[in-house]
């Protein structure tokens, strides 16, 4: 599919005019709160270094972080071979590596991708997905995370939550040390009034931008999940499939991961800390609404 | 005035064959991603031919009266590993159909059910079969994407210069004239 191939490239292009929106919003940010303290460069270097370190610790042991946080544990070939099978068989169909195998043990129905790219990934799914969903579900599900894998959505999602996460802590430490006044005044350094307007616009950016970055976070999200959820039939040649995957997952009666936590509930297929049901598809949620996704998928 | 227009000819020239390169290097990129996708299809294929005489052992205690389907398989088995792409793709259709009627036969015997081999032979091959299709549809998908850049102007000029070949798609030959056939 040579469209396939240029909506990767066009992912990749998107991804990076996002990142460095990202890191230019914290380098102004480390500006403005090194201009407070006095010196304005050893903010903006103090803020890059920061968040470039972050960064690369995030794309190359995130992964192992998810993965231990979320207690999975690699997946046997003897004990699933269901499993192993499918994974396989949809690796060779979206021409990617079979990514690594890992289980969680839970009740629920629910799979999640991670890894810094096509070569380095995992795939992870419930012990609940893999004894209550078909083969052809299974199939669905796990093709939308191949999907994942494939776009580089793993990549980017990483680097945004990491970025949106050093955002707030900058934000949140300029704001206190504003509250509490321990700056020296920068006003007498030449900076004059200038200095003192570029202050004032880094203070509404540091009231703003954690909440602005937190919602692109969560529409990139939303819009990763619709993409996977249409390029992952694509893969499967079944939107039935995925379709039935999701209309189980809605109407489960425990959907709840036990190991899933608030910094990792973007990465699954849906949502594992939904507490109710029929929510309407919210600026604040990290997945697009189920109804509306299999909505989609049904007009496929 | 001379000069202007020496360097209007260089432009061109050099416009010119940048895009003979690029187009050159974008069909091989093609022309390799489809040996890949056909070494994955092999690879499976290979797998099948050796899982089959496995399953054949396992099976033919028990089907005295499916005699026929058992050596139908063990016939068409040859084809998956020789032959030409269609061989192999009509042999891989109907061992595929002939599995179908195995495992379905299968469920009259429930000692054979029971037993963790058969199991674990209907698992693989089931998997091997679905890996089949999924190897076959990627192949498929990267025969077209080089048969059009082989077909489309102008990348159709170079590639017609430097002898590039329009690859078959991986379908049995029946499957050509219809495409839909269900068999028992």
């Amino acid at each position: 599919m040579p469209t396939l191939y240029e909506h990767i490239s066009s992912n990749k292009r998107k991804s990076i005019l996002l990142i460095s929106i990202f890191f230019i919003v914290i380098g102004f940010l480390g500006y403005t709160f090194g201009l407070y303290f006095g010196d304005a460069f050893i903010g903006l270097a103090f803020a890059i270094i920061f968040s470039t370190i972050m960064t690369l610790i995030s794309v190359y042991s995130g992964d192992k972080m998810i993965l231990s946080m979320s207690s999975a544990v690699p997946a046997d070939r003897k004990k699933y071979p269901n499993l192993v099978n499918t994974v396989e068989g949809l690796a060779i169909a979206s021409g990617i590596q079979t990514p690594k195998i890992y289980v969680i043990d839970d009740r629920a129905i629910n799979a999640f991708a991670t890894g810094r790219d096509p070569q380095h990934a995992s795939v992870t799914i419930t012990t609940g997905a893999i004894e209550r969903l078909k083969r052809d579900e299974l199939e669905g599900v796990i093709a939308h995370e191949l999907s994942h894998i494939r776009n580089y959505d793993i990549r980017m999602m990483m680097l945004v939550v990491v970025l949106v996460g050093v955002i707030a802590l900058l934000s949140d430490l300029f704001l206190r040390s504003m509250f509490y006044g321990r700056g020296k005044r920068s006003s007498g350094k030449g900076g004059g009034m200038i200095g003192v307007i570029i202050i004032l616009i880094g203070l509404v950016l540091a009231i703003l931008a954690p909440l602005i970055a937190q919602l692109i976070k969560l529409a990139v999200s939303r819009q990763r999940e619709f993409l996977a959820d249409a390029d992952g039939t694509l893969l499967s040649r079944n939107p039935s499939g995925l379709t039935n995957a999701l209309r189980k997952i809605r109407d489960d009666k425990e959907p709840l991961v036990e190991a899933a936590n608030k910094a990792t509930a973007h990465l699954f297929i849906e949502n594992p800390l939904r507490t109710f049901r029929g929510k309407i598809n919210s600026l604040f949620s990290t997945h697009p609404d189920i109804n509306d996704r299999i909505k989609r998928l049904e007009s496929l | 005035m001379v000069a202007l227009l020496a360097w209007a000819i260089v432009g061109v020239l050099a416009l010119i064959i940048l895009s003979i390169v690029l187009t050159f290097n974008s069909l091989i990129m093609l022309k390799n991603r489809v040996n890949n996708a056909w070494s994955q299809i092999d690879v499976q294929l290979k797998r099948r031919y050796d899982l089959i005489p496995n399953l054949v052992n396992s099976v033919k205690g028990y089907m005295k009266h499916e005699k026929g389907v058992l050596t139908e398989v063990t016939k068409m088995r040859t084809q998956l590993v020789n032959g030409s792409m269609s061989q192999k793709a009509k042999a891989s259709d109907v061992i595929s159909n002939a599995l179908k009627t195995i495992f379905a036969v299968s469920e009259r015997y429930p000692k054979l059910q029971a037993s963790e081999n058969f199991k674990m032979l209907q698992e693989e091959l089931a998997g091997t079969e679905s890996k089949i299709a999924f190897a076959r549809q990627f192949y498929n998908d990267n025969v077209m994407s080089l048969n059009n850049k082989i077909q489309q102007f102008p990348s159709n000029i170079i590639a017609n210069m430097l002898n590039f070949k329009e690859r078959e798609f991986f379908k049995s030959a029946e499957e050509e004239k219809k495409s839909v056939k269900v068999e028992f």
